[in-house]
């Protein structure tokens, strides 16, 4: 992390810093919300591999859509869903770029599944950022594709039930049968420990990228205490008990070793 | 300057590589199909990239990424492909990208016929996408205008950044005649652009490429300033071919290929003696209605055809306000009208 040691009190403290490839910007993020924490862990990411002017990165439609306001790289906003397409538009044009993916999970489990699917398949050369909050943020909290069985949305106000709509979709496991995917990874961010995993998995995956290797995905358990109706500590503590058990966390495909994981 | 024989659509691809078009992406569906494989046959020998997408709304967005990067990039369809493709191209109107959108117009509506039409005109003149928005649209009407269009549409493009839309259709497509092509600059790099986010590589400030305008008085600017361009580019390229209208007192207004028939009609119609002139708007978007005005001074009467149930009767009927009697003659269906019919209608039509 962008740290740097100073004193206080006799003892050695890390001091935070913001991660250079992060404006020094107020977001419209929720309080507590892990959007910002992916976005410092994208920053820093970028920092230690010193890639930001050799960076793209296509933000969505949902509560990141803005995320191109708060980095010192270059940013395209694309449509629902399509920031794949998009991704791979920027990618053909400029191959030695670093082009990832920021989408939430109706961004890329609902309306942009095609775009998804098809931009892993070709082993496009990207990486995307998946950000699984299990609800629809920014419209306010309407049932996801990857909202659990009995959790309660806004379009679900009695319990997504299963006989009616079916059930939630593990993007990394589908993601995983496919040849061109290079690497794919389930990280949290429950908590400090994880977060740290999460940031390495993130850097692993744009580092497959940078050595032309194909698709890479990082899918992020994350949060929504606005939508969930909960404070950030427990909203924290629900993705442990609650999103974790259903979407097992690691890795699910690393193609340079072998492992594929279904 | 040498001639080739070739069909519309392969014509098309060539003349888009020749103009130094780097990249093209684009989803199968008759009757452009000819784009894409020639395309796929030659763009990667000449320092592009073709792509078959997942779909028309892929491809599209394909074309917004690569368009935001400052990248000549160019997308072909048909109507219900086109349909699909209109979210991609509000976008990439919406963030003033520069594109180039082929539109190989089929009958329908829905999955409709392969066969020719002219049904779409609303859609590329006025539904190219949700939001306050004109694009520029050249309606070629023949070979070598697709050709030269296509040339053109991507300096245009680039000069207005908007999307310039070529409305052609399967007839155009299909058929082959004698091309003559410019330049090559397909081994030429391209222009660069000061806005694009092609990566800032710490010369720069960062570039962002969105058409997000949260607050009403940044929208209203944005879509003020990207009409100003529309008005300019009207100034400018707004173009219509009249011909025998100076004595004519019908003039028989068609785009396209309804206009190669309405010509041999209006030579038929000449040697039986009724004086009749012929309107073909070349770009229908900006609709060149001074142009129009002008070729109508002295008629009595205007017949408007159409391979469809009437579409741009409406300019011609705003343009002259209507202050002439108007009357329409279409096919739907994927029929082209022969002569001999539009013949028929101006000889009933008795001025
Ligand atoms: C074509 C289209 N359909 C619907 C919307 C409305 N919309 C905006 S954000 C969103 C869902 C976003 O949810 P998610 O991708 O999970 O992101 P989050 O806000 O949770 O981070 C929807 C449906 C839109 N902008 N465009
Ligand atoms: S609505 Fe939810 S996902 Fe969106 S910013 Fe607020 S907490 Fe975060
Ligand atoms: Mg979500």
């Amino acid at each position: 992390m962008a740290r740097l040691c100073r004193k206080v009190m006799g003892k050695i403290m890390p001091k935070f810093t913001r991660a250079k490839a992060l404006e020094d910007k107020q977001t419209h993020y929720c309080p507590g919300c892990t959007h910002g924490v992916i976005h410092r862990l994208i920053a820093e990411v970028i920092d230690e591999m010193d890639i930001e002017g050799n960076t793209v990165g296509v933000f969505p439609v949902g509560c990141a859509v803005l995320g191109y306001q708060y980095v010192k790289f270059d940013g395209v906003q694309a449509s629902h869903g399509r920031a794949p397409a998009a991704a791979t538009g920027i990618k053909r044009a400029k191959p030695d770029r670093l082009v990832f993916t920021y989408q939430g999970d109706g961004d890329l489990a609902a309306i942009g599944t095609g775009e998804v699917v098809h931009a892993a398949a070709r082993g496009e050369n990207i990486t995307t950022i998946f950000v699984n909050n299990t609800i629809y943020g920014m419209t306010g909290g309407q049932m996801a594709p990857t909202t659990l069985p009995g959790q309660k949305t806004q379009t679900s106000p009695f319990g997504r039930d299963t006989d009616k709509v079916g059930f939630p979709i593990r993007i990394c496991e589908l993601l995983s049968t496919l040849d061109g995917v290079a690497y794919a990874e389930r990280v949290s961010l429950h908590d400090v420990k994880h977060i740290n995993a999460a940031k390495k998995a993130i850097k692993k995956a744009f580092e497959i990228q940078m050595e032309g290797k194909g698709f890479s995905i990082v899918e992020l358990l994350s949060n929504c205490p606005t939508n969930w109706a909960m404070t950030p500590p427990d909203s924290l503590k629900w993705i442990k008990e609650n999103m974790v058990p259903y979407y097992p966390l690691g890795v699910y495909k690393d193609a340079e070793k072998g492992v594929t994981q279904r | 300057m040498k001639k080739t024989l070739m069909k519309g659509n392969e014509a098309v691809a060539e003349a888009a590589i020749r103009a130094g078009c780097k990249c093209y992406f684009g989803y199968p569906i008759t009757p452009q199909n000819e784009v894409g494989a020639y395309m796929s046959a030659r763009i990667h020998k000449r320092g592009g990239v073709f792509l078959q997408a997942e779909s028309e709304i892929g491809a599209i967005n394909m074309i917004y990424g690569c368009a935001a990067t400052g990248t000549r990039c160019m997308t072909s369809s048909s109507s219900p492909g086109i349909s699909l493709k209109t979210e991609g191209i509000s976008y990439i109107a919406g963030a003033d990208l520069p594109a180039v959108i082929v539109s190989v117009q089929r009958g329908g509506p829905g999955l409709g016929t392969i066969q020719p039409s002219q049904a779409d005109y609303y859609q590329s003149t006025r539904a190219m996408g949700h939001g306050d928005l004109r694009l520029p649209v050249f309606a070629p009407y023949s070979v070598q205008e697709m050709v030269d269009m296509t040339t053109e549409a991507f300096e245009l493009a680039e000069e207005y950044l908007t999307p310039v839309i070529i409305l052609a259709d399967g007839l155009l497509g299909q058929m082959m005649e004698p091309v003559s092509f410019g330049d090559d600059n397909s081994e030429k790099p391209g222009k660069s652009f000061s806005w694009a986010a092609d990566g800032h590589m710490g010369k720069r400030e960062k570039n962002e490429i969105t058409s997000l305008r949260l607050y009403s008085e940044e929208l209203e600017e944005s879509v003020n300033k990207r009409f100003a361009r529309f008005e300019k580019f009207k100034e400018n390229h707004t173009r219509a071919e009249a011909v025998n209208c100076d004595d004519a007192d019908i003039v028989v207004a068609a785009y396209g290929s309804a206009s190669r028939v309405v010509q041999s009609a209006m030579e038929m119609a000449r040697s039986e003696g009724i004086k009749v002139g012929t309107f073909r708007p070349i770009t229908v978007s900006p609709f060149p209605e001074k142009a129009l005005r002008e070729a109508c001074k002295v008629a009595k009467k205007v017949l408007v055809v159409e391979m469809s149930m009437g579409q741009m009767i409406d300019d011609v009927k705003m343009a002259l306000e209507y202050k002439l009697p108007i009357e329409f003659y279409g096919r739907q269906g994927g029929f082209v009208p022969g002569p001999e019919e539009i013949l028929e209608k101006i000889r009933g039509m008795k001025v």
